[in-house]
């Protein structure tokens, strides 16, 4: 009684808080803000006086299995399904705008421009998506490589909470125009201060789990989380330190000017790839390949080469998205060296994720989820030789602002991301809630074909828009002068961006099969399908052909 | 934890031959595979070529500068020189235009032509963005299109070449093109101005016109837009008696405009451009399609006025151009 009258409290002081934002709040964006903190400290507050519990009520919705479990996999359950929602709200922003880009008339004042929706995209399907992902099979891995339960069970389930709360702050500001415009991190100070307890909350979590295991080594997996985890703390605050305008208003300046400021965010940007979004998946590939594919890691020195010399490379490539600025050109060169050295570095993820299989590759042909995380570490390969390649600074004079960049940035996202999330949730829910199988493996055969065609019809109408508008905008007559106008680039690409949007709706749509195939799965319901290993055997026709030729009937 | 990592016993891992490490982790185990050959050696070629790189390259930040390297290259030097040999190639095209008046680059076809195409490049630089890519303009924000051979302040090249470099309209030129249009909405009542829309329709042809309106126009407008509505190049009046039109010909927008007229503007370009470059941009501009020449026997004011009341009267327009 005592302790629920003391989170009422607590509740009531955070409702009041909000109160006071909302009524002394400088811009109306801070207002919407506290009015949704406000929210959720009524939600609670009544939840914690009546015997309402919205928590158990979705998990019966879910069909959670119930407790007590042998590990604590409630949070990982929630981390499915919000990787799977935030997934598909990510990929329809996406094709949003990539149809706006084709059509600008569908940018809808105020709200829904490309600028504000733009963003939008990239947070739904980096942090929203990936980092769910992340969280979620994080928590999942480190418990069953530990031979453990999740250290601070109730701080786990304040990180996932606490995160998602960070995703919808994040999201409704992009949208009411509360943004600090520097690319992937555009939450503005308050936001990025409440992303920063969940973080940190989400590493004492972490590390508390791996201090209390049972094993004796730390599987490598746990290694790249790790890296992942501690990084991006690092890189968030670093990159976010700023001064509010008012401590009742949504903006703020940054701590750094002029091309600091710029070195600083491309540090901040660069790394969040190469620690959120390879590391942090590297780490998933390293568990649930081996599990898929029941067979043991390909190279343990591999692993320990690759993870340090990522680790130590990576930090020092940021400065290529600067190339031919005001960045000074040692530091130009820096980025540039140290991308090209850690081409090796990161196909050693690939090598040893791809080699696991040996032993195992007819499964490629009979497991659509392996081929799944085959397609996914291919992806992986490509994006991490083309990226070395574009930091070299003759490549980067040509695709520089240029939508190469932005199919690089795709083939990885939706390649390497993307595909290695499907294959991992796939993997997970039957396990998660107690099912022999999923609902159906031909579903994901078909996710499968058409996340790849829309991969490549994006990646390949990217590539080729690209290097169009590269070579049109350094395009110079005989007489001395530039041939092109920006806006002849603009019209010269536009079937380029119907081929991508075309792209994304198939990836889009595998996704959308994907959320059925996973909802039948959690109701429980097994679809009536031929096996996809079924083939036909002819025991007459499995046999050495006579030695006699006279045998052998005439036609 | 099932193995024993210390002990030595060295189990082989059957498909593939290759001896395990002994860790084992919620059924993962790895193996003991030596890193690929040729893994290592890109790796360590990666590495030698950076090492070779920052030497020779701008890298390794110092007290006061970073080392200039053995090339001693630098991207601010290469644009430099590249700026330089672009320039370098068409400095004597530049000087030859620079230094031929008008009349005589009009009758010199090779250099009209140097002229005319980096008039081009310098168009799709500076002028795309109100006037289009096609310099068709953009009715709806009064933008006209420069493909016609409808001029508001004229279309020899001495007039389009003062257009741009001082401009309509324009703050920063003391000689700038001036003109405005009075706002009749609160003279003219409502009927009035419908009676003179309909006039100014029948002007160009269209619709069977107004009595009282054209009476209107005889009194309030004629002494600008001249009496058939062929407009005023002196004083940058448009023609209303032809298909062209600046802000729009649906009887909404005349009305608007006579009611309420917008007046855009157009900045001079002789801060931000040399005399050359205006040069070859109004002889790119000439070269669209509605160029005039320069009549010959009458002082340029007069005899452009003339050449663009012919002009005008002929093909029944009334809108303008830069």
């Amino acid at each position: 009684m005592e302790s629920t009258l003391g989170r009422v409290g607590l509740w009531a002081i955070v409702l009041m808080l909000a109160i006071v934002g909302i009524a002394g709040a400088q811009d109306s964006g801070f207002a919407v803000h506290m009015g949704l903190i406000a929210g959720v400290a009524v939600l609670l507050i009544v939840a914690t006086m009546t015997t309402f519990d919205p928590l158990a009520k979705a998990q019966s919705i879910f069909k959670m299995p119930p407790g007590p479990e042998r590990y604590d996999d409630d949070v990982v359950r929630w981390g499915v399904i919000a990787t799977m929602f935030w997934g598909l709200a990510g990929l329809l922003a996406g094709l949003f705008i990539a149809l706006q880009l084709a059509f600008p008339i569908l940018n809808l004042e105020p709200w829904f421009t490309f600028g504000r929706v733009r963003p939008l995209h990239t947070s739904a399907v980096i942090f929203a998506f990936g980092g769910n992902a992340l969280i979620a099979t994080s928590f999942y891995v480190v418990q069953r490589t530990c031979r453990t339960t999740l250290a601070l069970p109730g701080t786990a389930r304040f990180v996932f909470w606490g995160y998602q709360l960070f995703i919808v702050l994040a999201a409704t500001g992009y949208l009411l125009g509360v943004t600090q415009s520097r690319e992937y991190a555009e939450p503005e100070w308050y936001v990025d201060l409440w992303l920063t307890v969940v973080w940190l909350a989400y590493l004492a979590v972490f590390v508390a789990t791996i201090l209390k295991r049972r094993e004796p080594h730390i599987y490598v997996a746990n290694w790249f989380y790790l890296a992942f985890i501690i990084t991006v703390a690092m890189l968030h605050v670093v990159n976010n330190l700023a001064m509010p305008v008012s401590l009742l208003g949504s903006r703020s300046y940054s701590a750094f000017a002029g091309v600091q400021d710029a070195l600083t965010q491309w540090w901040y940007g660069h790394n969040a790839v190469g620690f959120f979004l390879t590391a942090g998946f590297l780490a998933m590939m390293y568990y649930f390949v081996p599990k898929q594919a029941n067979r043991p890691v390909y190279s343990y020195r591999l692993s320990i080469i690759h993870f340090w010399s990522l680790i130590f490379l990576y930090i020092w490539a940021g400065p290529h998205h600067l190339h031919y600025t005001a960045l000074p050109d040692w530091a130009q060169t820096l980025g540039m060296v140290f991308s090209i050295m850690l081409w090796m570095p990161s196909w050693g993820g690939m090598i040893n994720g791809l080699m696991t299989l040996n032993g195992a590759w007819d499964k490629v042909r009979t497991d659509p989820i392996i081929r799944m995380m085959v397609m996914a570490l291919a992806f992986y390969g490509m994006s991490t030789f083309e990226g070395p390649m574009l930091s070299i600074k003759a490549v980067n004079s040509l695709s520089h602002y240029t939508d190469w960049t932005i199919g690089h940035v795709h083939s990885g996202a939706l390649g390497w991301n993307g595909m290695i999330t499907f294959a991992c949730v796939y993997f997970l829910v039957p396990k998660l809630w107690k099912k022999d199988r999923l609902y159906s493996l031909r579903m994901i055969n078909w996710h499968f074909w058409l996340a790849t065609l829309g991969i490549v019809f994006y990646a390949a109408s990217m590539w080729v828009a690209g290097i169009t508008q590269g070579l049109m905008w350094r395009e110079y007559g005989s007489d001395g002068y530039l041939v092109n106008s920006f806006i002849d680039t603009v019209a010269a690409l536009h079937p380029m961006y119907l081929m991508r949007a075309f792209g994304g709706l198939l990836y889009l749509s595998g996704a959308i099969i994907m959320t059925y195939n996973i909802w039948m799965t959690i109701a429980g319901y097994q679809r009536d399908e031929a096996p996809m290993a079924d083939m036909e055997y002819d025991e007459e026709a499995d046999r050495p052909l006579p030695a006699n030729p006279q045998a052998q009937p005439a036609e | 934890m099932p193995e024993n990592a210390n002990n030595a016993n060295k189990r082989i891992d059957e498909p593939t031959g290759t001896e395990l490490v002994g860790h084992e982790w919620d059924g993962i185990e790895e193996l003991n595979t030596p890193l690929p050959r040729w893994w290592l050696w890109t790796f360590y070629a990666t590495i030698a070529w950076a090492l070779v790189y920052v030497i020779l390259y701008p890298a390794w930040p110092m007290v006061s500068q970073a080392t200039e390297g053995v090339f001693g290259w630098s991207s601010r030097g290469d644009l430099q020189t590249e700026l330089a040999d672009a320039q370098q190639a068409r400095t004597a095209i530049f000087e030859r235009i620079g230094a031929t008046d008008l009349d005589a680059l009009a009758n010199d076809p090779e250099l009209l032509n140097q002229a005319i195409v980096g008039g081009e490049a310098a168009f799709k630089q500076h002028c795309v963005q109100c006037h289009g890519a096609g310099a068709a303009g953009y009715e709806e924000y009064g933008y006209p299109n420069l493909n016609d051979d409808d001029w508001l302040w004229g279309g020899t090249l001495s007039d389009i070449e003062y257009t741009l470099t001082h401009g309509v309209r324009w703050e920063g030129s003391g000689e700038t093109r001036l003109t405005y249009m009075p706002a009749f909405g609160e003279i003219f009542q409502k009927s009035e101005i419908d009676a003179l829309v309909a006039h100014v329709l029948s002007l160009s042809g269209e619709g069977p016109g107004s009595a009282s309106g054209a009476a209107l126009f005889e009194t309030n407008c004629s002494a600008c837009h001249g009496v058939d509505g062929a407009g005023d190049r002196a004083q940058g009046a448009p023609a209303l008696n032809d298909a062209i039109w600046l802000y729009g010909k649906d009887k909404a927008s005349i009305a608007q405009q006579i009611r309420a007229p917008r007046h855009g503007v157009m900045p001079g370009w002789s801060d931000k451009l040399d005399p050359v470059t205006i040069r070859m941009l109004a002889a790119y501009v000439h070269s669209r399609g509605g160029g005039e020449a320069e009549a010959p026997e009458l002082p340029a004011e007069d005899e452009t006025e003339t050449a663009d009341e012919v002009a005008t009267t002929q093909t029944s327009g009334d809108d303008e151009r830069g």
